[in-house]
């Protein structure tokens, strides 16, 4: 098992004709994934370079495919809507990409759309490790195994994943939440899901300055998996209160955010904080059964 | 982006907050004329976007005009510097309003709450103090209330709010429409932040925002073209103006006190290089997501913009490669440091992931050894700006 994807998975590409769109359902098509078509307003009857069918609208593309899950390529102004759309026509899980939406459209979004799981926004997506991949991930830096990994940014996953498999870690899937303040999935409900999946045997969770995210799951943890062998990294350790860093969500504002408040909750709840990407998977081996630790 | 006072009561007149009578100004000519034709007990408040005015002397009181125009006098042109921003901020205009015949100072503000991912609605009694300091020292007298935002903000939510928090009687009956507007301002300007703080309570009874605090989205404003305009007008973030100069976003950039510049790829993986420079003992002189498509002549730009800004003696340049090939960003990195005029640091290089081999190779043809990880490359760069 694997969590929110998994081989069989029917996913659309919402913005499949752009040029981010199309480059990436020729990777995640590469990858094994199950991409059904996609949706481009007023190209619909049209074919991608990859031979997948486009549809006009996102019930259209549902009804010809039974895609459940979609990926969001559009651009910020448009985002909102068809996350909106998505959600109108069924979809149970959608991955948002796009950058710098507006954050009062993320948050009507949200607390609109009840009963559809979104990934992001602005977020490089999910993947399953040799099973199937949503959104911009790199497959080559991933190995299939038991170790599940959140994470608020891209490219410090990757780099954590790619020490993880490397070191012989795995993943039964990597879930990359988004850098905004607001974010459709938390890092709680990630671990409500990986915390009932059966191939998840240990966690890895890359968190950054700003926001609650990391104490909400600390707190989690320690009510509801204290025995999963789980890591911790906080990046942005010395980032300056007040300026957000790449991320519009990595921000200190007033006593809320630091890195100290972070730390603190992941070692109340015995979650040991690496201190740098490249002892994750040391803390790793120190926590997880020697068994778990060489599947 | 956020709003100077002036401009945020300009959003909260539009929306029916009552704010106290002035005029906003340029000069100390305007200043006294103002004053001249309206007799009476007014206050000159500094405008500008750095904290702390009212301690530097940026507010100051008049009730003659040649009186205003010693003032304004004192105030424009003075320089507004506190421990976040020590370079400060230039006053080029002031706000004149009324001085008003405070009873009662009161606190109410809107903003995003991240946790339920709603607008928080909040209130209290103890205004003119910093929100923070509240939370501090008075936790249980702040009020809340998040906002559905499929319902909206209703009447009765200021009601309550009002109680809550133990506001004098005398605010209970404005209160709620008070809050309607500060609703609006937020709403329909997609602001982050909305707050009053002090909401004065007069001797005669009155209720008026006697401070504005507005912070926009920066990503909303393509939808608002006077907004925009309004931006024209702000003081600019220096390093976000350079950021944008060297054709970054402008939460890509941000200049530090030390020694060893930073450059890589993502966000993330940005403030994880800054971090590695301090764990090896050094001090970073920048933040830098270099983004996605780390081609030849952002390099550049990138790597001017550090060295012409920042006190770097050395430089890391860190690159994990995923959907960023190595082989294009070492291509970009050779030619960028080929053809720039700026002053020559040592640099240290680490490239790893997609297409690692051939990235290499073409560092190496061009002299220069790329480290294998994060933390040797900081050590070393660490080592070469000492």
């Amino acid at each position: 098992m694997s969590i929110f994807l998994d081989k069989n998975t029917k996913v659309i590409v919402q913005g499949i004709t752009g040029s981010e769109g199309s480059y990436h359902t020729g990777r995640m098509v590469l990858y094994g994934t199950q991409i059904v078509g996609g949706v481009t307003p007023g190209k619909g009857g049209q074919r991608t370079e990859h031979g997948l069918p486009v549809f006009n609208t996102v019930r259209d593309a549902v009804a010809a495919t039974g895609a459940t899950h979609t990926c969001i390529f559009v651009p910020p102004p448009f985002a909102a809507d068809a996350l909106l759309e998505a959600h109108d026509a069924g979809i149970s899980t959608a991955v948002c990409i796009t950058e710098g939406i507006p954050v009062h459209d993320v948050l009507r979004v949200v607390g609109t759309t009840r009963g559809m799981r979104i990934i992001g926004p602005n977020c490089p997506g999910l993947m399953s490790p040799g099973k199937a991949s949503i959104g911009i991930m790199p497959g080559q830096v991933f190995a299939e195994g038991n170790v599940g990994l959140i994470s608020r940014s891209g490219t410090l996953t990757y780099e954590v994943v790619d020490q993880l498999t490397r070191a012989g870690f795995g993943q039964s899937t990597c879930v990359g939440v988004g850098g905004d303040p607001i974010i459709g999935t938390t890092f709680v409900e990630c671990l409500r899901e990986f915390a009932n999946d059966s191939q998840t045997e240990a966690l890895v969770i890359c968190g950054e300055i700003g926001g609650s995210d990391e104490e909400d799951a600390a707190a989690f943890i320690t009510e509801h998996m204290p025995e999963r062998p789980i890591v911790a990294f906080i990046g942005g350790r010395n980032a300056p209160p007040g300026k957000s860093l790449g991320h519009a969500g990595a921000i200190i504002s007033g006593s809320s955010g630091t890195p100290q408040s972070k730390i603190a909750a992941f070692e109340r709840a015995g979650v040991p904080v690496a201190e740098r990407p490249s002892q994750i998977p040391g803390l790793l081996r120190a926590c997880m059964p020697a068994a778990a630790a060489a599947r | 982006m956020n709003l100077m006072e002036y401009q945020g009561k300009e959003l909260f007149r539009r929306a029916g907050i009552p704010a106290p009578r002035g005029t906003h100004v340029r000069t100390a000519d305007e200043a006294a004329d103002f004053v001249a034709q309206n007799p009476g007990e007014w206050v000159l408040k500094a405008q500008v976007l750095i904290g702390g005015r009212g301690k530097a002397g940026g507010i100051k009181f008049a009730g003659a005009a040649d009186e205003a125009r010693k003032v304004a006098n004192q105030i424009l042109g003075m320089t507004i510097a506190n421990r976040q921003n020590p370079q400060g901020e230039v006053v080029k205009s002031l706000l004149i309003e009324e001085k008003l015949p405070i009873l009662r100072e009161a606190y109410c503000a809107i903003a995003i709450d991240r946790a339920t991912r709603r607008p928080i609605v909040m209130a209290s009694r103890h205004g003119g103090m910093d929100i923070e300091e509240v939370a501090q020292q008075h936790p249980d007298d702040i009020a809340k209330f998040t906002i559905e935002v499929a319902i909206g903000y209703s009447a009765f939510i200021g009601r309550e709010l009002a109680f809550e928090a133990h506001l004098d009687p005398h605010y209970h009956k404005t209160f709620p429409a008070i809050l309607a507007g500060v609703y609006d301002v937020f709403f329909k300007y997609g602001a982050k932040l909305v707050e009053i703080n002090p909401l004065v309570l007069t001797q005669d009874g009155k209720v008026f925002a006697s401070d504005a605090k507005v912070e926009l989205d920066d990503d909303a404003l393509y939808k608002n073209s006077e907004l925009r305009t309004w931006q024209k007008s702000l003081p600019l973030d220096e390093d976000e103006e350079l950021a944008a100069a060297a054709g970054l976003g402008i939460r890509n950039f941000r200049r530090f006190d030390g020694t060893v510049g930073t450059m890589a790829n993502g966000a993330g993986l940005a403030m994880a290089t800054m971090d590695a420079v301090r764990n090896a003992g050094g001090s970073f002189s920048n933040f830098l997501d270099v983004g996605g498509g780390a081609n030849a002549d952002l390099v550049r730009s990138c790597y001017e913009l550090i060295i012409n800004n920042t006190k770097a003696k050395a430089l890391f340049i860190n690159i994990f490669g995923g959907i960023t090939r190595c082989d294009e960003v070492a291509k970009g990195i050779v030619r960028a440091l080929g053809e720039t005029q700026a002053r020559k640091v040592p640099l240290v290089i680490r490239l790893t992931g997609t297409n690692e081999e051939e990235g290499r190779n073409i560092l190496a043809r061009a002299g220069m050894t790329p480290v294998q990880t994060m933390d040797e490359g900081a050590a070393q760069a660490v080592s070469l700006a000492a």
